[in-house]
């Protein structure tokens, strides 16, 4: 309640700075994906007297090309750091005004440091969210939770595995379970030949996370690549899966928030990612599942059990995780050619 | 004389201009501005710089995975198409010459049936029916006495299973129509010279209704070639396409011209293979 106040005191401050009059901010976000919460957006509507409208994008490419054609259109958009480098080079973000999100203090350095937020001495996007990607087991079918990324090769589960329908994901899977680093891929035939091992034990490919809940909930599969974020939400909403971050590693992955360059409300934007990254925010979201927070204060606001405490808090597992660095669009064709050359081969 | 030809002219033009306004409008517009893109090097939003380029056809070539496809999604047109014919043929025989009145009408509700509901709804009510330990598997179960497990949910099966029921429709409808149009009186008279029941229909009911049915294959097939929502959802990991490569373009990489340009490699061997068919169309006696 504590930081409530304190929020609702810091946004009152800046609405008489900049003036009564209230804003629309428009978000750029994934669906379901935290920002666009009912009672967040109340809460930070009551607190500010300002009103936030969403706006969904439905892959990183739609993302960046609906900056491109809409200036002035976005005041807070959600980059997954791997391409935050590009829509910085491209013009399309401006840097973040620290003093205006207090709440940054308390970000992990290791998340506000990364590489990829920052550029020419300032910070170009507020580090949010981190989870990994790795698999999942259904564990009424599965009686022992395995350790090894190997079990999704393993004949026992032939057609009960699924994927997603991503290639980039697909080839870091590949790396990880090559021995390989995921961000440099030196042997890329034994990923290639890696990844035509497994076709045979997919059942099918899964393209969001509604797909993954149907097709676990009707039993069709006992393994599945997922997300921590969205394991964390499926076990709350009742389904008998468990998160595992297997020996070989795991996939990393940090989504910011950013300011558009050509956003007419940025102070209204500023307020709104304080918000996200306050952990009176964060610790109601986590109860109904969501991914790990990048903020320290709001990691460890978290109830002991929490899922996202428990797991990704832990320095051993930490250890394992290899966080996605930017990947250059050559790169990002030739995985995409090997991808497809795969799946049309079945 | 002149004149009345410039009242016919002008009669014509006000009475065929809201046609090819219409045909502007719906077909050539949007198919010159999908060729445009399929010619360029970026999706041309914003500052993304761009040329004209002939890159994206070349793409096709490069690799066979582009043409393996195509011949993948050819020959599940082909089989869909033959299926729904094997099915149609008979179901519209028996609407058109076997039963009459109050019964027909609703036979024919009961086909246009599907058309009322939203495909993908339709697609969905097939995955239910079809996955594991789904309606089918148990109805078949509830009637065998021993167990049998189907399987038949993420194969080729399901996908053509899906694609059958979405096009039948079209083979019924367009067939009903020819069959309906051969005068009774001429299998009577086929009959009363002591043709049998497999001479009339080769000799006779085949070749007269063979318009409707080659209008109603054509229909199918062209369709099925790019279909991408029935693969994607019942196919699994076999469900991959040439229409849900171009999809991807579009949805997922955002390489709208790579999928425009494998779109309009898609129309083109399309009307190849209808140009080719077309003497045996021709032939057919209209």
């Amino acid at each position: 309640m504590n930081h409530f106040r304190t929020f609702a005191a810091v946004s009152a401050l800046m609405m008489t700075t900049t003036g009564v009059l209230a804003d629309e901010i428009r978000v750029l976000n994934w669906q379901g994906y935290g920002t666009d919460l009912g009672w967040a957006v109340e809460a930070f509507e009551k607190a500010t007297g300002d009103t936030v409208v969403h706006e969904y994008f439905n892959s990183e490419q739609e993302m960046l090309t609906k900056l491109r054609t809409n200036p002035g259109a976005y005041d807070v958009v959600l980059i997954n750091v791997a391409f935050t480098p590009q829509a910085r080079e491209e013009g399309l973000i401006a840097p973040i005004d620290k003093s205006k999100v207090p709440n940054l203090a308390d970000v992990s350095p290791d998340f506000a440091n990364n590489d990829a937020l920052n550029a020419d001495g300032e910070l170009w996007g507020v580090p949010w969210t981190w989870g990994l990607t790795s698999f999942a087991v259904n564990t009424q079918t599965v009686s022992e939770i395995p350790t090894s990324i190997q079990v999704l090769w393993d004949p026992a589960y032939k057609g009960r595995v699924s994927i997603r329908d991503d290639a980039l994901e697909s080839v870091q899977l590949g790396a990880l379970a090559t021995g390989q680093s995921i961000n440099q891929i030196d042997d890329l035939d034994a990923v290639e030949q890696k990844l035509s091992e497994l076709m045979p034990q997919i059942r099918t490919f899964w393209g969001s996370e509604n797909d993954w809940n149907q097709f676990m909930a009707a039993g069709e599969l006992d393994l599945a690549t997922y997300w921590s974020g969205s394991a964390s939400r499926s076990q709350a909403s009742g389904l008998p899966v468990q998160f595992v971050v297997p020996e070989e590693g795991a996939i990393g992955w940090l989504d910011g928030l950013s300011v558009p360059a050509t956003s007419e409300h940025k102070d209204a934007a500023y307020a709104f990612i304080n918000w996200m990254i306050d952990p009176e925010f964060y610790v109601r979201w986590d109860k109904e599942g969501a991914p790990a927070s990048a903020n320290a204060k709001a990691a460890a606001a978290l109830p002991e059990d929490a899922f996202n405490r428990r797991v990704l808090g832990d320095p051993e597992v930490a250890a394992r995780v290899q966080f996605q660095k930017p990947v250059p669009d050559e790169t990002r064709e030739q995985y995409l050619a090997l991808w497809q050359k795969l799946k049309a081969a079945q | 004389m002149a004149k009345a030809w410039t009242r016919d002219g002008l009669r014509a033009t006000a009475l065929l201009s809201p046609a090819y306004l219409w045909l502007t409008a719906a077909v050539f517009l949007p198919l010159s501005a999908m060729l445009y893109y399929s010619l360029l090097s970026d999706v041309p939003f914003g500052d993304a710089e761009w040329r004209i380029t002939l890159d994206n056809y070349r793409a096709f070539f490069e690799t066979g995975t582009y043409a393996a496809l195509l011949w993948k999604s050819i020959r599940l047109g082909l089989t869909v198409t033959v299926v729904c014919i094997l099915i149609g043929f008979p179901c519209a025989y028996v609407l058109a010459k076997t039963i009459r009145g109050r019964s027909r009408e609703a036979l024919f509700l009961l086909i246009i049936l599907p058309f009322w509901s939203n495909s993908l709804v339709r697609i969905f009510s097939w995955a239910i029916v079809l996955r594991g330990n789904g309606v089918l598997e148990l109805a078949v179960n509830a009637v065998l006495p021993f167990d049998i497990r189907l399987n038949l949910m993420f194969t080729q099966t399901a996908v053509v299973i899906g694609l059958v029921h979405s096009y039948l429709p079209y083979v019924i409808l367009t067939t009903y129509l020819a069959l309906q149009a051969i005068d009774d009186t001429l299998i009577d008279a086929a009959r009363s010279m002591g043709a049998g029941k497999l001479t009339i229909l080769r000799r006779l009911i085949l070749p007269l209704s063979l318009p409707g049915l080659l209008a109603g294959a054509v229909l199918v097939f062209v369709p099925v070639v790019g279909a991408f929502m029935e693969p994607r959802i019942l196919g699994g990991r076999f469900g991959t396409y040439y229409g849900t490569v171009i999809e991807d373009q579009f949805v997922a990489v955002f390489n709208w011209p790579l999928g425009a340009a494998l779109s309009f490699i898609l129309l083109a061997v399309v009307l190849l293979i209808l140009a080719l068919s077309s003497p045996i169309l021709r032939r057919a006696p209209a």
